[in-house]
Order: structure tokens, then C-alpha cells, then sequence
């Protein structure tokens, strides 16, 4: 079992003759994803390393039967791409661009809850069921089949805490980057509940960063809901306050979303936060009994 | 993106938004010519810097004097304004805004922001003016009042009338509901049309003959949305950033400049934060928040090298690099040839994790190259507060 996603998963691919869509729409499909289509309007007939494109992502669902999309489109078009592939009837849309605007994403946000596609991203590293199915821009082969969920803010932060897991052989279940924007599609309590009712998952990592309150509001959903082990992170413990940590979303305003505070919330959930992020494999292991 | 108060008000002007008749000043000159055409009861100088709290650290003259206004100018010109959001070197009042006094019976606040939490747009708003609203929200909460937008319907007068109400306005002044109602749609209408990320308008004042006008002003402007704004764009002022981290900018570079003395270098927002933390538990300050991307190349590196080098407290270098889709061989090449370019001589550690992260290694041990090479992230976070400190001791 997973979460979201498993190899019988068919994937669309928006933005697919680009040269970040066409690179990593091949690199996932050699980790075994069924990319069945991809969509640049203007260049339906084409193909990507044998991947069929399409004009619009109503056509390549028509013939193709996609039920996910993977978004690689620039970010002036990104919110345009996203209602596109929900209006299509997409189940799951995962954004991988960077740099969309904040309002646009309000409209966008807005527009998918009357919908029932479920948005992962933007500005995230993408969603992967180990050595079952990648979709993103994440390296592959440090993930290996195993017991732990994982859901990040981050990207290659979520990498360095993937490598410990395999390391130690406790491996993953689903991998989730949820994205450093202030506003995203799916947040950590969805994921945090689908983790707790996934049967293979036996405890869940989540690493959040400063910024926001939604480390605050899963702590209290963790308290009352989770009966599996969490495992926590907080990045930017040295962030300055008014300043924009890279991420969007990753800043302090009015002495508001510190690593501090989110620590505090999440501990006081039984969370177990690490304060050194070499430690969040081993930590997860002693959670799971050694 | 910040801009200074006077541009704020230009908007403010621009959507229906009543302020305060003003002009952006940069003589004495000017300022007398200004203040003849003003022909006010009351001058106000304030000085523009992107800073909150100029009142209190002096940047801000009141006059009924005409004739004073030319020496305030003179006065505030060129002076160095230290608050508590500039740090204490203080920031240098290049340019100010003169405009004439109003009469103030109350004071209001009013923001609008995108809420977090739900994704809307949503107005701020309570009775306690010209205070700081991190304070009402933390001591009287019940004074601060809000009003969530739809997106999808946009503002509407119902949305004003909640707050109108809410605030008590009727009863404060009958005459300002139907202004402040319009006010706020003209806000909104500005937040939604320009991108903006906040619109602050604190105090709003109600004045002594009963005009609802935006006293002081304070818009900030998503980043990710300049592209759509050229008259945004034009409202930029270097002056008021950080000079290394407008040539980061230049390189494509996400850079933010810190007080402590070691430089890193990373791949990834989240990664680079971490290891600033790192950095920290080892017993030391990072100098810097750089992430060079998660496309680290020779070219990125040598830039990164570059700004970690003109700042001039750093005093070692810490390389972070998870190899994902960009291998590590190709970032210890970058390293290498960077190197060389720049000619560094301060002592760094470089960790590579992740794809081919053993030959990066190893091509960086048999460079020849005066480089610290590490697996684990702890134990380099600790080599380089090490070396540091050995470093400083001989010296």
C-alpha cells in the first residue's frame, strides 16, 4: 500500500516538450511511472521518447484514460495549467513550477474546492510511492520500498532525510513535497490522515520550516488524531524575522511562524523533533522500536 | 518587493484612495517651493526609508511654520535613521515626503492580506491606530476585527458593512461608514490588480471634519508577480537593499545576508536553512542564507564564491550540496574551477551527499585543492567551526 499514488497510476505530463517537462517526464518514466501522455497545445502528434502529446489536457484524457498530471509549465501559465487539468477531470494534479503568483494561487485554491481534483505544489519536488511510481523532479534511486511517510515543505531537504531512511533500511512508503509557497493544495493534515489509515506506513516524517501556521495546525491534529509516531523537523531555527528564506512561504511576519513556536506545538503533540537534521533517521528508528 | 511610503500613496491616489496632499522631496529647495504651493495650516516632513518606526527615531518634523520647512528638509536629508526594522547601522534618508497636517479626531487601522490559513484575501482591521497590530492582536484581541473576501466573487459592500459595523463606525462617526465602505474596495480592487502581498494603512485616520484619510501607507508586492507590473518594477529603490544581495539577485542566486561569520553555500531553500541551523548547533553563526538552486553549476558555484567572499566577516566556507538530478562530480568540477577563478583562501568544507557523491569526493581530495571534503552533515558543520576557530587563533 501508499498513499495518492502506485505504478498502476497514468500520468499526464503539461508542459512535456519543454526541457525541464521532456527531461524529467522520461526520467520518471524510467523509474517505472506510466506516463501515458503529455500536453503542449499547438503540438498534438508529436512525441517525447514515445509519449504521445496532445493539444489540451481534455485530449489526451480522452484517449488516454490519465487520471494524474504532472505540471512543468512556466509560472505565467502555471495557474492556467492547473484549472485546465482539473476541468479535464484530473484526479491529481501535482505543480512542480516555481514562482507562481500569490493571487493567481488564491483564484486557483478557490476554484479546485468546488472541484475533486486534489492539488499537490506548487513550487514542490513532486509526490513518489517507492519503487513504484515518481512523480517529480526527485532522485529516484535513493527511495526504496519500505514502512515511512514522509511529508516536506522542502526539496532537497526532504532528499537528505529520504537517504537516512534508506540508509538505515526502514525505507518509505509515499514521499510527499508539499511545497514552499503560502498557499498550496494539500497541506500536512490530509496527508497526516492518510498515513495514519495507509497499512504499510508505520511512521511518518514531516519536515516543515518557518513561516505560516500550518505546522501548528497538524500538531494539533497529530495530538487528537495520530496513533502512529511522528517524526519532525522545523528548518530555519537561525532565520532572521521580515526576511524571505528562498521559499515564498518561508518567512517570519509579525514575530509570527517561528521554528520556535512550531517546535513547541509539534513537541507538545508528541511529536518527536529533532533539532539536527543528520538525526532524523535514527531518531525514526528508535521511534519504531530500534 | 517593499516601496517607500510616498509611492504607496501614489497608489493609494491612483485607486480612489484618499491620502494626504504630498510630494516626494530630495532639497530645501524644493521643499520651500513645495510647501508655498501647499499653502497648509500644518507641514508634516517625513523621511522615506523602508523602515517602520521613523516617529520615534526622529525621522518625522511637524510644523505650522512655513518658513521651517526648508531647514527640517536640510535637517532629515542625508541623516541616518536607526529603528528597530533597520538594525543598528540605521538606513540613510535619501528622499522625503512632504505633506500637509490633518486634523485627527481617531485613528483606525485597516490591512488586507492573503490569510494562510484559508487562501482568501482578508481585511484587518481595529479601533487601536498608529499602534503596532502585533501588539493589539497579542493585547487586546478582541479589538481586532476581520473580513475574509471571496476570491471567486471578489469584494462586496456587505463585506464592508461587517466591518463598518464590527469597528463600531457608526456610532464613531456616521459620515465616514459610506467612505470607508468604498475604501475598502478600492483596497481590494488595488491588492488583486497589482499583486500586492500587504496593504497597510496605519493610522487611517477620521479627522476633525470628518474625512476618512490614509495617514500613513505601506504596500508590499509579490515578487513572483513583477513580471505583469512595469510601474511596480519602477518603484524599486536600490538604495534600500543590501548590495550583495542585488548582485546575488543579478545571478539568479537566492541570497539573504546574516550577522555571523561562516558563508555557506547550498542547494535548496529547506537544505540551506537547515544547514544554517547547523551551523549554529555547532557552535557557531552562519553569515548567510545562499541557495544556489537545485541546478547547482560551475557557474552558480563561482558566483555563490564570489558574494560569500566580498562579505567581509566571513571567515570560513561551508559547501552543502544534495546531489539530485545534479551530480555531484559536475558540482566538485564547479567547485574546482570556481576556486581557482576566485582564489579563495579561507578554510571550506565541502559535503556532497546524494548522486555520485563518491566521485565528487574523490575528485575533489585529488585536486589538489586546499578543501575539507565530508559525507555527513554533522560531522562538516563541526569541521568548519573547527577550522575556523584554528584559523583565528593562529591568526
Amino acid at each position: 500500500m501508499s498513499i495518492l499514488v502506485n505504478k498502476s497510476t497514468r500520468v499526464v505530463v503539461q508542459g512535456i516538450t519543454g526541457k525541464e517537462g521532456s527531461f524529467h517526464a522520461t526520467q520518471c518514466q524510467a523509474y517505472g511511472t506510466q506516463i501515458v501522455a503529455g500536453v503542449t497545445p499547438g503540438k498534438a502528434g508529436q512525441e517525447v521518447e514515445g509519449i504521445p502529446v496532445f493539444d489540451t489536457v481534455r485530449d489526451a484524457v480522452k484517449v488516454t484514460e490519465a487520471t494524474t498530471s504532472l505540471i512543468f509549465v512556466p509560472p505565467p501559465f502555471a495557474a492556467d495549467a492547473v484549472l485546465e487539468a482539473a476541468n479535464a477531470g484530473i484526479w491529481l494534479v501535482v505543480c512542480i513550477t516555481e514562482g507562481i503568483p500569490v493571487n493567481d494561487m488564491v483564484r486557483v485554491k478557490r476554484a479546485l474546492a468546488s472541484t475533486q481534483t486534489r492539488l499537490i505544489g506548487p513550487n514542490c519536488p513532486g509526490i513518489i510511492t517507492a519503487d513504484e511510481c515518481k512523480i517529480g523532479i526527485m532522485p529516484g534511486f535513493i527511495h526504496k520500498k519500505g514502512k515511512v511517510g514522509v511529508i516536506s515543505r522542502s526539496g532537497t531537504l526532504t532528499y537528505e532525510a529520504v537517504n537516512q531512511l534508506t540508509n538505515l533500511g526502514l525505507g518509505e512508503t509515499t514521499c510527499v513535497g508539499i511545497g514552499g509557497d503560502p498557499i498550496i493544495g494539500t497541506g500536512y493534515i490530509d496527508l497526516l490522515q492518510m498515513f495514519e489509515h495507509d497499512e504499510e506506513t508505520q511512521a511518518v516524517v514531516m519536515i516543515g520550516e518557518i513561516g505560516g501556521d500550518a505546522e501548528e495546525k497538524a500538531a494539533e491534529f497529530i495530538k487528537r488524531e495520530m496513533t502512529k509516531p511522528v517524526v519532525g523537523f522545523i528548518a530555519g531555527m537561525t532565520a532572521p524575522p521580515g526576511r524571505r528564506m528562498g521559499h515564498a512561504g518561508a518567512i517570519i511576519t509579525g514575530g509570527k511562524g517561528t521554528a520556535k513556536e512550531k517546535i513547541a506545538a509539534l513537541e507538545a503533540a508528541g511529536v518527536q523533533v529533532v533539532r539536527n537534521p543528520a538525526e532524523i533517521g535514527e531518531t525514526v528508528q528508535a521511534a519504531l522500536g530500534g | 518587493m517593499n516601496i517607500h511610503e510616498f509611492q504607496a500613496k501614489q497608489l493609494f491616489a491612483q485607486f480612489g484612495v484618499p491620502v494626504p496632499r504630498g510630494k516626494e522631496i530630495k532639497t530645501p529647495r524644493a521643499a520651500e517651493k513645495w510647501a508655498a504651493a501647499l499653502d497648509a495650516p500644518v507641514y508634516v516632513v517625513k523621511a522615506q526609508i523602508h523602515a517602520g518606526g521613523r516617529g520615534k527615531a526622529g525621522g518625522v518634523k511637524i510644523t505650522k511654520q512655513r518658513e521651517d520647512v526648508p531647514g527640517l528638509t536640510q535637517e532629515l536629508i542625508g541623516k541616518t535613521l536607526v529603528t528597530h526594522q533597520t538594525g543598528p547601522k540605521g538606513r540613510k534618508v535619501r528622499r522625503l515626503l512632504i505633506e500637509e497636517g490633518a486634523g485627527i479626531d481617531k485613528e483606525l487601522y485597516l490591512s488586507l492580506l492573503v490569510d494562510r490559513d484559508t487562501g482568501c484575501p482578508t481585511f484587518l482591521a481595529s479601533t487601536e491606530g498608529g499602534m503596532e497590530i502585533e501588539e493589539v492582536a497579542e493585547k487586546t484581541p478582541e479589538k481586532l476585527f476581520r473580513e475574509t473576501i471571496d476570491p471567486a466573487v471578489g469584494f462586496h459592500p456587505y463585506n464592508g458593512r461587517n466591518l463598518a459595523f464590527a469597528l463600531g463606525l457608526p456610532s464613531l462617526e456616521k459620515a465616514v461608514v459610506s467612505p470607508f465602505i468604498k475604501m475598502l474596495g478600492n483596497l481590494y480592487r488595488l491588492f488583486m490588480e497589482k499583486n500586492a502581498s500587504l496593504v497597510e494603512i496605519n493610522p487611517l485616520v477620521i479627522t476633525t471634519d470628518k474625512q476618512l484619510i490614509a495617514l500613513d501607507g505601506k504596500v508590499t508586492f509579490d515578487d513572483n508577480a513583477l513580471f505583469k507590473h512595469q510601474d511596480v518594477q519602477a518603484f524599486r529603490d536600490l538604495h534600500e537593499e543590501e548590495p550583495l544581495e542585488i548582485e546575488a539577485g543579478a545571478n539568479n542566486l537566492n541570497y539573504v545576508k546574516l550577522d555571523g561569520d561562516i558563508g555557506c553555500m547550498v542547494n535548496g531553500a529547506g537544505l540551506a536553512m537547515a544547514t544554517m541551523d547547523v551551523i549554529k548547533l555547532a557552535g557557531a553563526e552562519p553569515a548567510n542564507f545562499l541557495d544556489v538552486g537545485g541546478g547547482a553549476t560551475k557557474e552558480t558555484v563561482a558566483a555563490g564564491f564570489r558574494i560569500l567572499l566580498k562579505d567581509r566577516k566571513v571567515k570560513g566556507i561551508f559547501i552543502n550540496i544534495f546531489g539530485g538530478i545534479v551530480r555531484c562530480e559536475r558540482i566538485a568540477n564547479g567547485v574546482i574551477e570556481a576556486s581557482k577563478e576566485v582564489g579563495i583562501k579561507l578554510p571550506v568544507v565541502v559535503r556532497l551527499q546524494g548522486t555520485n557523491a563518491e566521485e565528487g569526493r574523490k575528485i575533489l581530495l585529488e585536486s589538489g585543492l586546499k578543501v575539507d571534503v565530508a559525507t555527513d552533515l554533522w560531522e562538516a558543520a563541526q569541521k568548519i567551526v573547527a577550522m575556523k576557530r584554528k584559523k583565528r587563533k593562529k591568526g
